[in-house]
């Protein structure tokens, strides 16, 4: 495992850039559990102050120290965006798994409801989630409901794969010892897909994430817990842009900016890892 | 043909099973709603004028047997789907007593317009590029394009349609920037008409194909620079196939079913993408309609948007599908 990782930080410059850009935010949002002030209290300093040396990101329309207020915003995000993946990823594996390993019928059945759920579009039955729940929609509900509309795409990936993987030599000598196969799926399969699922899983908290600021920037979620979209919500809400509050819009972009660039370049290098043929060519061998 | 025409069919039952299961959802979905459009809309009259208690309590039956609230769970959702069968999904609350039906197929064109064109030329832009910037590795040119590619694509569409805002509407206003058309055209056909359309047009749509070009380009650049490496394209340099040959009918032509693919699965992302854009610019579209309906706690209408949706996007990965054995003969419809 340390050694993968040492060969992509030398061969692989995206890699190197992407995990600086996640690792710079996720430090910045850890940084809120040293938080000297409550996230969801207004008008504890002076608004509309630009950055300066006392408020490094300025301060907002509504007296919050915009600092500390996207380090919460950026905690409840990225914690979002892993839940989701969390969540996604286990049942694309099993799914995928499944499907690929034991083929005929359940196969079939799988891919027709794998294929239904690719084609379902998610934007407008969100809403409708939040239409019916209103302000009950918190984030672990949230994070359920995309859970379940963000596999199709991946287990069909793994699918592909574990079709693969069934015909070689070393998935036999399993059978023929008597293992189950679950634990063929689990203890021998599994390994192979490791690196689809991580890399799938970046592109999976790109697309939550981007949703779920889409949707707050609607105000389409609890507009009251800080997330990036809440922020961008807020800002918005008051004109920050037109009343000249630049900060308070620009910053949360380029940070947010920055963490899905991070993401989407760990996504493309392990991607590329992935493939014996791209990877040597970097290499130069 | 006759392999084609059963492909073809079992699609169309899978096209059919998609929408049946996307408006089930939706249908159930909408049930749990706690606002009720009968009390909604006896608070809009009441708050008029006075009435008598018997007034409204017969008032409130006659539009509960109109909203079909006065039948068990299980014989609404029949009804629904017969209803739905006729294009009924009863009336709207934003504009009652409009049909909800209605509503949606007024916003309906604009979205589909704005959609098409923009996926249209977003594709075949990413794809013709990222093609040439695949077999054409040493290109300056494409090289930075490919960077600035790998910069935008992660973007969400929301940042990028609001910083188009910013740019075209208070740094340098050259386009409008909200409404499918001016306030001062009267809609018909005339060249004025259609000339408004399109200049309101320009920013939603530049703004979608600007957040979409990336992937194509990218995913395009992967896909052929994997196939410049395969035995037939270095057999046909050899043989002398002029090069603008070799990567259109050779390089390309073979990369471009996998692309087609995915342009079916991005479909449904793409929509999301045109409702966020839609709302950014206010332009009279299906998402603009949804979000005021949501606002509106318009239940009959979010459903109907959500229903043509489903209906909308599976129609078209439907479409796309069927291309696809035409466009590549290994694929024997299966």
């Amino acid at each position: 495992m340390f050694s993968v990782f040492r060969d992509l930080i030398r061969y692989n410059i995206e890699f190197t850039i992407g995990v600086v850009l996640v690792g710079v935010i996720v430090a910045f949002s850890l940084l809120s559990f040293a938080s000297p002030v409550d996230p969801t209290a207004i008008y504890t300093t002076i608004p509309d102050m630009p950055p300066s040396a006392e408020f490094w990101f300025g301060t907002n329309s509504r007296g919050q120290d915009l600092f500390w207020q996207l380090t919460f915003a950026f905690r409840n995000t990225l914690f979002f965006g892993l839940t989701v993946a969390v969540l996604s990823r286990i049942i694309s594996i099993t799914v995928g798994l499944t499907a690929g390993y034991l083929g005929g019928w359940t196969d079939r059945t799988l891919m027709f409801f794998n294929d239904i759920f690719v084609a379902i579009p998610i934007f407008p039955i969100l809403i409708l989630f939040y239409f019916v729940l209103r302000n009950n929609l918190d984030m672990m509900k949230l994070a359920l409901i995309m859970a379940c509309f963000g596999w199709p795409f991946d287990a069909r990936l793994i699918r592909s794969v574990a079709l693969g993987l069934k015909h070689r030599e070393f998935t036999r000598h399993a059978v023929f010892a008597g293992m189950s196969p679950a634990r063929i799926m689990y203890e021998e399969h599994l390994p192979y897909v490791m690196p689809i699922v991580f890399s799938t899983a970046m592109a999976n908290m790109i697309w939550s994430i981007g949703l779920e600021v889409t949707l707050a920037v609607l105000g389409f979620t609890n507009i009251n817990v800080p997330t990036v979209g809440t922020a961008l919500y807020w800002a918005n809400n008051h004109s920050a842009m037109v009343v000249g509050v630049w900060w308070w819009i620009v910053i949360p972009v380029v940070l947010i900016v920055m963490t899905f660039l991070g993401l989407f370049l760990l996504a493309v290098s392990m991607n590329e890892y992935i493939d014996p043929r791209s990877r040597l060519r970097r290499m130069g061998a | 043909m006759k392999d084609y025409l059963t492909f073809a069919l079992k699609r169309f039952l899978q096209l059919l099973a998609v929408v049946f299961t996307g408006i089930s959802v939706a249908f159930f979905v909408s049930y749990l709603s706690p606002i009720s459009p009968v009390e909604t809309i006896i608070g809009r009259v009441a708050g008029q004028s006075a009435y008598s208690p018997e007034a409204i309590e017969s008032l409130r039956q006659t539009l509960t047997e109109l909203f079909g609230l006065n039948v068990p769970l299980h014989e609404r959702y029949f009804n629904f789907l017969g209803r739905f069968l006729v294009g009924d999904l009863g009336p709207s609350l934003l504009a009652f007593p409009t049909p909800a039906m209605k509503l949606v197929m007024l916003a309906l064109p604009w979205t589909v317009g704005l959609l098409t064109v923009s996926t249209i030329l977003t594709w075949l832009i990413g794809n013709i590029l990222g093609g040439l910037a695949g077999y054409y590795q040493n290109s300056r040119l494409l090289k930075a394009f490919g960077v600035v590619a790998i910069g935008i694509q992660p973007i969400p569409y929301y940042i990028v349609a609001f910083l188009m805002v910013i740019i075209f509407g208070f740094l340098w206003p050259v386009l409008p920037i909200s409404g499918g058309f001016s306030m001062n055209v009267r809609p018909s056909w005339s060249p004025e008409f259609a000339v408004s359309i399109l200049r309101h047009a320009i920013l939603p749509a530049a703004s979608l194909v600007i957040v979409g070009l990336g992937t194509w380009f990218l995913g395009m650049r992967a896909l052929v620079s994997n196939i410049v490496t395969e035995d037939y394209v270095t057999y046909a340099e050899l043989a002398g196939v002029k090069r603008e040959r070799i990567v259109s009918s050779y390089v390309i032509r073979n990369a471009i079913v996998p692309q087609l693919t995915a342009l079916a699965m991005a479909l449904g992302g793409i929509f999301s993408g045109t409702i966020i854009t839609e709302q950014v610019f206010s332009y009279p579209g299906l998402g603009t309609l949804l979000v005021r309906a949501v606002n509106a706690g318009d239940s009959a209408v979010v459903l109907a948007v959500s229903c043509i949706a489903v209906i909308a996007v599976a129609t078209a990965i439907f479409l796309i599908d069927l291309l696809h054995p035409l466009l590549d003969p290994r694929i024997k419809a299966e």
